[in-house]
């Protein structure tokens, strides 16, 4: 543009604006592209799948009051007959953990007994033959298990079982070329007999979504013997709520020495999802309500700005206009002058960011910041910048020559 | 002459409302976010106990051999080595501690049990943590070794069984089984809760109900923790308890430095003398952390409220760049009137005050803003953290005042150059040229 340079020796008797409008612009891209990518980690991070089918879904964890291991199972059983009977419900399943709970048993998983390092870590998940149709977890091969093959055990006397089912990514890791049906794997440290897998499942999620081996799980088909299991209750479609206080009723009814948490004890898997991810979303929020501050701050001082200096130029922008610079000029001018700051500015904001980002990566074990942020920041702050130069840039140019004949 | 200039400061800043109100309000919410993340900050990274910090101590030895875990030995100790570190009682006081999952059943049967947070524990443990009581006190250490079926509950728990009557001596069905209360604590809930933040993540309900260590491993109660075991131990209880499995917290009170290295140097030497008699095939590993280093080391202060201060200081950083080139361009369209200031008179140092009083107005109105703001802030902190973190954040009178001040002053700061800029106003100049 023909004017840069004009608009550079009027930068150098502005140094003061010219520093505190560069530094802002640099600041604000250095924090809103780090905000914006923050939060869309933690949105990818709320929208992972936990492999279930959430709707119509209820959790009861429920903790029997001093009964023994030997008799839990048999009220287990009574409790799961009573839930399965009740008018609404579709399905229910006795577990010992459910995706984004807040509980979970992780064991490692080999090929090879004897070799000490494991393959993967799986989370593991004590089952029943109600278990995938109430979970709504698709089996890709094999088979659910069948009713006989459901054991009660004590937790204190747990052996692998004979035959498990694992889920897709599982499979893949152990047995990469894709034949993980009907092989053999190990679960646990030192276990001395292998588990069959008759069964692989699509996606179950680990309970901890926060984990490097979330997608890796193993279904034992066991009744724990526990004094802390939790029931998963499927609904039939618009009866949730309904079943929400029936089927804690109907339990207290069938034996009252038991326990239900008054915060965690009775929920539906949207509470038990929002629980999961509240931090992740509202760090999200907060970041997002900054970032918009910010740039409604940031224009505005760009508007103060300007506007200050169009009243400290009225007498210059008057010569020119006499001396035959159109209206247009005086825009463009004001215009191109902010392009420039916003150049400078968003340049050493890119190397802030950065800077901050690695900072982030090293203190926070974070994701390095994606150049896709930068670019979209840079931007939205590139045209935030030429908004809020409009209008003090039009009133400028609509000083009128006259301007430059007067207070010589 | 400061009432003048406060009132000079106030017609100017009506002259230009719309400048003026956008320095304040981007002032009151750099201050507001930043003091609402520094209350959820100090809350979080709170010295529970500041009296003992220094003197609590939490051992850890290496029972699990080499991992990647950077040479760390686990955060838990297993059943073995805490027995041995309590025969051995070389600390002032020890104690081993656990969670259980133990339903209360009320005496009057036509109330549902409950649960309340609760803990197996030792003796040692009401002195350590010096755990105020408002009857009783805590049981002897002889009740310990007599595997005592005795019990410490909170005062919550004691409002609620006994409506607050001092229930020393009375009952407490725990399960199926019945404890003595021997004492009621008066409101303890140090936070974070330093002594089990493997479960509670830190931060949880106050514990209300302590029962011997003892006792609860004679009852074979389980841990509600967590449970770490290098080697699967599916034998039943007693194989449980001999096992490698870690999930005992483990304080020692060691009062000085020499005691401190003595300790240092006995569990150095305890580690040795597993591995020679076999038990550990790895030199002795150990680490002997106190209360607020292990706070550290667990990372209790969540990583949201350090961003989050973080971005907010940013935020604030922003607002004060701001702020200068708003200030600035305030006190220069002032120039024909400073020049006619200094004219009549008024020396460079009564314009520095001047104007510097009147930033420190806009600092006061952003900072009261800012007080509003931090107050609604308070109420929205349960969006990003969970209940027991929300509520541990409050606002105080420290709080109003930091707010108070860090708006004044960093406007003040702010208002450095633009005020010097303006003191630099030549009078002829801007006399003659109007």
């Amino acid at each position: 543009m023909l004017q840069i340079k004009p608009i550079l020796r009027a930068l150098k008797r502005h140094k003061a604006g010219t520093v505190l409008i560069v530094l802002q612009i640099a600041l604000t891209l250095a924090i809103v592209c780090n905000a914006l990518f923050i939060i869309n980690e933690r949105v990818a991070r709320m929208s992972r799948p936990t492999g279930m089918d959430e709707s119509n879904l209820l959790v009861i964890q429920n903790h029997w009051v001093g009964a023994s291991a030997q008799i839990i199972p048999t009220l287990t059983k009574a409790d799961l007959l009573t839930l399965r009977r009740l008018p609404g419900v579709e399905d229910a399943t006795q577990i010992n953990a459910y995706p984004l709970g807040n509980k979970s048993t992780t064991e490692g998983i080999r090929l090879d007994p004897n070799v000490k390092p494991y393959i993967s870590l799986a989370a593991e998940y004590f089952v029943d033959d109600h278990t995938l149709t109430t979970m709504g977890v698709q089996l890709v091969a094999g088979r659910n298990f069948r009713a006989d093959e459901i054991h009660a055990i004590d937790p204190q006397m747990e052996r692998p079982a004979s035959e498990v089912i694992i889920t897709e990514a599982l499979a893949d890791k152990l047995y990469p070329s894709g034949n993980a049906l009907g092989k053999p794997i190990y679960i646990g440290n030192d276990s001395p007999s292998p588990s069959t897998v008759i069964g692989i499942v699509g996606r179950l999620q680990a309970p901890s979504p926060n984990t490097s081996f979330v997608d890796c799980a193993v279904l034992l088909p066991s009744l724990l013997a526990n004094d802390d299991g939790s029931y998963l209750i499927r609904s039939k479609p618009g009866q949730l709520a309904t079943i929400a206080k029936d089927a804690p009723a109907a339990l207290i009814k069938l034996d009252r020495m038991r326990v239900f948490l008054p915060e965690h004890g009775i929920q539906t898997f949207d509470v038990v999802r929002a629980e999961a991810y509240k931090s992740d979303r509202g760090l999200a929020m907060v970041l997002g309500s900054i970032c918009v501050v910010l740039l409604i701050i940031t224009g505005a001082g760009i508007v103060g700005l300007t506007s200050f200096w169009v009243g400290q130029r009225r007498k210059q922008i008057g010569v020119r206009r006499a001396l035959g610079a159109t209206r247009g000029d005086i825009l463009a001018y004001f215009l191109t002058e902010n392009l420039l700051l916003s150049l400078i500015g968003l340049l050493i904001g890119t190397v802030l960011g950065i800077c901050l980002s690695e900072w982030l990566v090293i203190r926070f074990e974070m994701q390095r910041l994606s150049f896709l942020y930068l670019l979209t920041s840079s931007v939205v702050l590139l045209l935030l910048g030429q908004a809020a130069t409009l209008n003090p840039a039009f009133k400028a140019s609509r000083v009128p020559p006259v301007e430059a004949t007067r207070s010589v | 002459m400061f009432a003048y200039y406060l009132r000079l400061g106030l017609c100017s800043l009506r002259r230009n409302p719309l400048l003026t109100s956008l320095m304040v309000v981007a002032i009151g919410f750099g201050v507001a976010a930043s003091m609402t993340t520094y209350a959820v900050l100090r809350a979080t990274s709170n010295n529970p106990i500041p009296q003992k910090s220094s003197q609590l101590f939490t051992p850890q030895i290496d029972n699990a051999g080499p991992s990647d875990d950077n040479g760390e030995p686990l955060d838990l100790m297993s059943y073995i080595d805490a027995m041995a570190l309590m025969q051995a009682h070389r600390a002032k006081r020890q104690t081993a501690l656990y969670p259980i999952g133990v339903s209360i059943i009320p005496p009057d049967a036509s109330r549902l049990p409950f649960r309340e947070t609760s803990y197996a524990t030792y003796a040692g443990t009401f002195a350590m943590f010096d755990i105020p009581f408002l009857y009783g006190a805590g049981w002897s250490t002889q009740e310990d070794q007599a595997h005592a079926a005795v019990a410490v509950i909170g005062r919550a728990l004691n409002d609620k069984l006994f409506q607050g009557a001092n229930s020393v001596g009375r009952d407490i069905v725990l399960d199926s089984h019945s404890y003595r209360i021997v004492g009621v604590m008066n409101n303890w809930n140090p936070q974070p809760m330093f002594y089990d933040v493997k479960t509670s993540g830190g931060f949880g309900d106050p514990t209300q109900v302590f029962i011997p260590f003892t006792r609860a491993v004679d009852l074979q109660i389980p841990t509600i923790g967590a449970d770490l075991c290098a080697t699967s131990s599916n034998g039943g209880w007693n194989t449980w308890l001999r096992s490698d499995c870690v999930w005992i917290n483990y304080w020692v009170e060691l009062p000085d430095r020499a005691s401190v290295s003595a300790y240092h140097d006995y569990l150095y030497g305890y580690a040795a003398e597993q591995q020679r008699s076999g038990r550990f095939q790895w030199p002795p590993n150990i680490r002997l952390r106190n209360m607020m280093q292990w706070l550290d080391y667990k990372q209790v202060v969540p990583p949201e409220s350090k961003i989050s201060l973080l971005v907010s200081l940013g935020f604030l950083l922003i607002c004060l760049v701001n702020t200068v080139g708003l200030l600035l361009a305030k006190f220069m369209r002032r120039a024909p009137e400073i020049g006619v200031r200094r004219a009549l008179g008024a020396s460079r140092n009564a314009i520095y005050k001047q104007f510097l009083i009147e930033a420190g107005m806009v600092g006061l109105a952003g900072g009261l803003l800012g007080v509003a703001m931090t107050g609604v802030g308070m109420l929205e902190i349960g969006l990003v953290f969970e209940p027991q973190i929300a509520r541990l954040a409050t606002v105080d009178k420290s709080l109003v005042g930091l707010t108070l001040c860090v708006a004044v002053l960093s406007t003040v700061v702010a208002a450095f150059y633009p005020t010097w800029r303006a003191a630099q106003v030549q009078p002829a100049w801007q006399l003659k040229s109007s």
